[in-house]
């Protein structure tokens, strides 16, 4: 990661041995440049070489994982500042916030059942943060209790007095919870604690500087599971330490802030709230701690989320065949349009709220939208008659009667003709299809 | 341990526009906003000046927006039939900081108004409200490039925000501007070398237009499309940064209008109980996709729930708190 073909080629023996399966040590290290070969495939790479060419290309951020078994949330490896370079890889985690003295099995509960549906994907709220604000031992440990009895997803737990965390983590390290956090006060006890559990540890320093400063303290007692918080609160300042983390682990590969990070919000209005966390989710927040726990509250984040997440440079497809909306019969309306996904599933969404169960038909266009497809030939009458026939509809359905979208209602004729079948001319917009389905179909 | 701060040394910086005119400048707004002047990527005023603040915008339109969420006819129902009432309503009691009139009346299906008539509408905001403005068509370019010039010229003197530009259709709407000093709304579709072309074509009618244009590079709201825009944001103002002169543009977008098509905005409760309330789930995703846009560097927003612009308004004062 980061080096170039020629800057690893200088460490490889050089002798064009073919035996990695390329033809030159060149090639090999253009390979391993771009990712597509392994080091290990060489066999007479020097030890010394090995030990320069991993710690140069060791990721500028570690990664951490916090929680166990199906509920483990990896944190950090992002190599980049701007998704469109790349993409983000690990999904910042969303945490929700339960203090000690709230009805905290309750809480817990309410979070758990916290799972969203929408355009053919579950969104989940993905980890828990419990809070000592009780100062009290006995108190904390039994809404941790209540908590982890009532939930399974990766855990955060907020104390700052060792005693306290140790305490808490008597009950669940072997969840591996992350352990926040070691302070200039408390970090030798802390980082004891969590290295003798293996659980991973947040440091927050009071600026950029005392986190630099703790991290290397922490990293001399021998412990790298280690995440970020600079100890602002500030919107606008949290955001300057979120960017200065992410802008010096990757291109100065400064080791100290090469860590995933953590924010936690401070507004107490749930509408301010989430847009706090908004600003930290989009800058390189690897975990964002908020207290809202409402449906409405989370899903436009985990949204956000997950759209801020995909690879930009893959387009988005559904597989393209038919598929029912609610339980059609052989009488029941046709839809047809691409495998574009964010098309399919607006579509779909606009069908299943006619409320007329019905089917739809993506054709593959490479998942591009309607009018690029229609544009490049992806989405012409040939092609569409043909997944007509290759879907089986012939057989599902006794009509011959199929729609279109408006915005490609000059293939109406050529589509007759082409599959026998009588074309209607859909709505532009996919918003217009619950009118029309009413019109048409009721 | 003293860290060594990464800035980013850039050679350039967003041009600055000024929207609406004084009287003392010829028009008759009760003060002017001027957009624009980034010396840095949003809010990080540790490395360049952000002289100005993001502008906040609702959209009135010229007819009942019946087509609207329910939940909006308690917030406008009792203005919206009166844009100049609307527009006054989301100035003084929703604290908007210009209002967009979007001509909706025009549109050949909506009743075809007469570009006579838009001029009017035009003119009578004008009179409701001190803020400036910004006039948009009903989105049909055939009818738009006739309403364009009456409307320049009855507000001539007024510095307004106007569009739509576009690849296929710009010429009526920049010499509308050009004839009556107004600003442009140039638009492209989510790409950014239409965006640029665009504005090479407008800047070569005219090298005056070159520094009275906002880009409009088309938002999607949250949850379809939101990451393409979002990208091409970042792009164009990191271009504009490293030089790009034609990319330095200050940036609109339509949040309202956008965020309220989403399905998630409008389910009722009922039924989408897994989602949770539906005004309040509608005014966060409104919400969501100003703040992502807010960090990808958009200078205009134009809302519609006025909750929603409440939330943003006092995100942005967080935000524009210097952190250097």
């Amino acid at each position: 990661m980061g080096l170039t073909g020629l800057e690893i080629y200088r460490h490889l023996p050089k002798t064009n041995c073919k035996e990695c399966g390329l033809p030159t040590c060149l090639a090999f290290a253009m390979a391993l440049a771009s990712a597509k070969a392994s080091l290990d495939t060489c066999p007479y790479v020097t030890d010394e070489a090995k030990a320069a060419l991993d710690s140069a290309s060791a990721p500028p951020i570690k990664m951490v994982k916090v929680g166990v078994g199906d509920h483990i949330v990896e944190l950090g490896e992002e190599t980049e500042i701007f998704r469109h370079d790349k993409r983000f890889f690990h999904p910042t985690g969303i945490a929700v916030l339960i203090s000690d003295t709230d009805d905290a099995a309750a809480k817990a509960e309410k979070f758990d059942a916290l799972e969203f549906h929408r355009v053919g994907m579950d969104y989940i709220t993905d980890m828990v943060a419990v809070k000592c604000d009780s100062g009290d031992a006995a108190k904390f440990k039994a809404a941790i209790e209540a908590v982890a009895g009532k939930t399974k997803k990766a855990m955060i737990l907020l104390a700052e007095d060792p005693a306290i965390m140790e305490g808490a983590l008597a009950v669940v390290a072997d969840r591996k919870p992350l352990v926040y956090a070691a302070t200039a006060e408390n970090y030798a006890k802390m980082t004891a604690l969590a290295k003798s559990k293996g659980c991973p540890l947040a440091v927050r320093g009071k600026s950029l500087d005392e986190t630099a400063e703790l991290v290397e303290k922490i990293v001399a007692l021998d412990y790298k599971e280690l995440v970020l918080d600079s100890g602002a609160c500030e919107t606008s300042k949290v955001l300057a330490n979120l960017t200065q983390f992410r802008r010096l682990a990757v291109r100065k590969k400064y080791r100290l802030f090469g860590y995933p990070t953590i924010a936690i919000t401070s507004k107490e209005d749930p509408r301010e709230e989430v847009a706090q966390a908004c600003v930290y989710l989009s800058k390189y927040a690897d975990i964002v701690v908020l207290k809202a726990c409402e449906k409405q509250q989370l899903l436009p984040l985990l949204s956000w989320r997950q759209n801020l997440y995909t690879d930009p440079q893959k387009p988005i497809a559904v597989e393209a065949k038919l598929y029912d909306v609610g339980t059609p019969s052989e009488n029941s309306p046709v839809y047809v349009t691409t495998n574009f996904s964010l098309t399919y599933f607006i579509v779909e969404g606009e069908v299943e709220s006619s409320r007329i169960p019905s089917r739809i038909l993506s054709v593959d266009t490479n998942g591009i939208s309607v009018l690029t497809a229609y544009a490049d030939n992806k989405f012409s009458a040939e092609i569409i008659a043909a997944a007509i026939k290759k879907s089986g509809l012939e057989e599902k359905i006794k009509h011959r009667k199929i729609v279109i979208p408006g915005y490609v209602a000059v293939l109406k004729g050529a589509l007759e003709e082409e599959s026998g079948w009588e074309v209607m001319v859909g709505p532009r917009e996919a918003s217009g299809i619950t009118k029309f389905s009413k019109d048409n179909f009721a | 341990m003293a860290v060594e701060i990464l800035k980013e040394k850039y050679r350039n910086k967003v041009g600055e526009v000024v929207l609406g005119a004084t009287s003392d400048q010829g028009g008759t707004r009760s003060h002017t906003i001027t957009v624009g002047g980034e010396e840095a990527l949003p809010f990080l005023h540790f490395e360049g000046e952000i002289p100005n603040r993001p502008v906040l915008v609702l959209e009135v339109w010229d007819i009942v927006p019946t087509e609207w969420n329910p939940c909006f006819e308690k917030h406008y129902g009792d203005v919206w039939s009166d844009p100049a009432a609307w527009a006054r309503k989301c100035v003084e009691e929703f604290g908007a900081e210009m209002i967009q009139i979007r001509l909706k009346s025009a549109d050949p299906d909506l009743g075809d108004s007469s570009p006579e008539d838009c001029a009017a509408i035009v003119k009578k905001v004008l009179g409701a409200v001190g803020v400036p403005l910004i006039i948009v068509g009903c989105g049909k370019p055939e009818k738009d490039n006739l309403i364009y010039n009456p409307i320049a010229e009855a507000a001539a003197g007024e510095n307004l925000l106007l569009g739509v530009a576009e690849l296929e259709n710009y010429k009526a709407v920049t010499s509308a501007c050009m004839a009556n000093q107004h600003n442009i709304i140039a638009q492209s579709p989510i790409d950014i070398n239409i965006c640029k072309q665009l504005n090479i074509l407008i800047a070569e009618m005219s090298t005056a237009m070159a520094n009275r244009i906002i880009v409009d590079p088309t938002i999607a709201a949250l949850g379809y499309g939101i990451e393409y825009s979002y990208s091409i944001m970042e792009r164009a103002r990191n271009g504009a940064l490293q030089g790009d002169k034609m990319l330095a543009m200050p940036m609109i977008g339509n949040v309202g209008l956008e965020a309220w098509r989403a399905k998630e905005a409008n389910s009722p409760t009922e039924d989408e109980p897994g989602w949770g309330e539906q005004e309040e789930r509608g005014l966060l995703w409104e919400t969501t996709t100003a703040m992502a846009y807010l960090q990808s560097g958009i200078d205009i927003l134009v809302m519609r729930h006025p909750e929603a612009l409440k939330v943003i308004k006092s995100s942005i004062d967080d935000l524009m708190k210097d952190n250097s």
